[in-house]
């Protein structure tokens, strides 16, 4: 293992699931208010993944209230709680930036069926 | 002061208690041996000398072997002076020099040689403007402008910013904070960039 590694090994996490471009998850982030600390989940289709190792972070996309709102996560982030796989999508490319101008119905993804 | 020698490994991110990202340089740094004590009657000024990163007794000179051998220590390829060095007892020739010296939260200076640019222009060298893009303008985009006056003083002034040689000298950036030191792996970590290219080497101070 190379020294870079070696160093950020300790904090990368092990219970990732696998997820693609175009997956609906549900994040659950920690969210500290004061000296309180709660779970609040960001739920929304991912468009990119990108990086390796420590690096490595993937961008959800949902339409809240009208508007589309965008969040990076670092993949490897303590503030993520946990990521649930909801669907899996049929995507045909890694970045689905042209979502962002697609509205309602175009901007739905079909569900990848497995036989 | 307290100082060490290290090579720049490479960057990556790390994250703290709280969840924030910072990122960090991994520096290998030491093993170091003293290879020399200089001394106010002897030398002048109080110093140090280090040694890291053994070289081969094939490739080294007599004059080489001859510094370190009386220590029972093998020629380096990379020797350096730390002036005051402090330690809690008096240092002797060949004693080891560790990452641990240092701790979790210090702030350092690190010194190293900046990776050359070449002959760059003067938006690259010096942050000028440049021309303007539009307005009928054709090659003025990445020009420095004007030199200065005319008929008098009839010449350029000394020292005018201008393209040429950029980076590939010794650089020194302060107040590096140190993120952590794993002294069992000779590994300090420390915020934010650092001079120079990865397998460079430098030299951390305090």
């Amino acid at each position: 293992m190379n020294k870079v590694d070696a160093v950020s090994a300790a904090q990368l996490k092990s219970d990732i699931p696998e997820f693609h471009s175009g997956d609906t998850l549900n994040v659950h982030v920690k969210v500290i208010e004061g000296d309180k600390e709660r779970i609040q989940v960001f739920q929304g289709v991912v468009i990119n993944r990108r990086g390796a190792g420590m690096s490595e972070t993937f961008t959800i996309r949902k339409i809240s209230n009208g508007v589309g709102v965008e969040r990076i996560f670092p993949l490897h982030s303590p503030n993520i709680a946990k990521i649930e796989r909801l669907r899996e999508g049929k995507v045909r490319r890694a970045k689905l930036y042209y979502l962002r101008r697609l509205r309602g119905k175009a901007a739905r993804i079909d569900e990848k069926r497995r036989v | 002061m307290r100082g060490i020698i290290g090579r720049k490994i490479g960057m990556t991110r790390l994250f703290d208690e709280a969840g924030n990202s910072y990122a960090a340089t991994i520096v290998e740094a030491g093993p170091c041996y003293v290879t020399q004590i200089k001394t106010s009657q002897n030398d002048g000024y109080e110093a140090i000398q280090l040694g890291f990163v053994e070289k081969k007794i094939k490739h080294a000179t007599k004059a080489e072997i001859g510094h370190t051998s009386a220590a029972g220590l093998k020629p380096f390829r990379i020797l350096k002076e730390f002036r005051d060095f402090d330690s809690d007892e008096p240092l002797q020739q060949g004693a080891e020099i560790k990452a641990g010296i240092f701790q979790e939260g210090e702030r350092v200076s690190i010194t190293g040689v900046s990776k050359g640019r070449g002959f760059a222009g003067v938006v690259r060298r010096h942050h000028f403007g440049g021309g303007p893009k539009t307005h009928g303008q054709s090659d003025r985009m990445r020009a420095p402008g004007s030199l200065g006056q005319s008929s008098w003083p009839s010449r350029v002034y000394k020292g005018l910013r201008m393209a040429g040689r950029m980076g590939g000298t010794n650089t020194t950036v302060r107040n590096v904070k140190i993120l952590k030191v794993d002294a069992e792996n000779n590994i300090i970590i420390l915020k934010g960039a650092i001079p120079g290219a990865n397998k460079g080497i430098v030299y951390i101070r305090k």
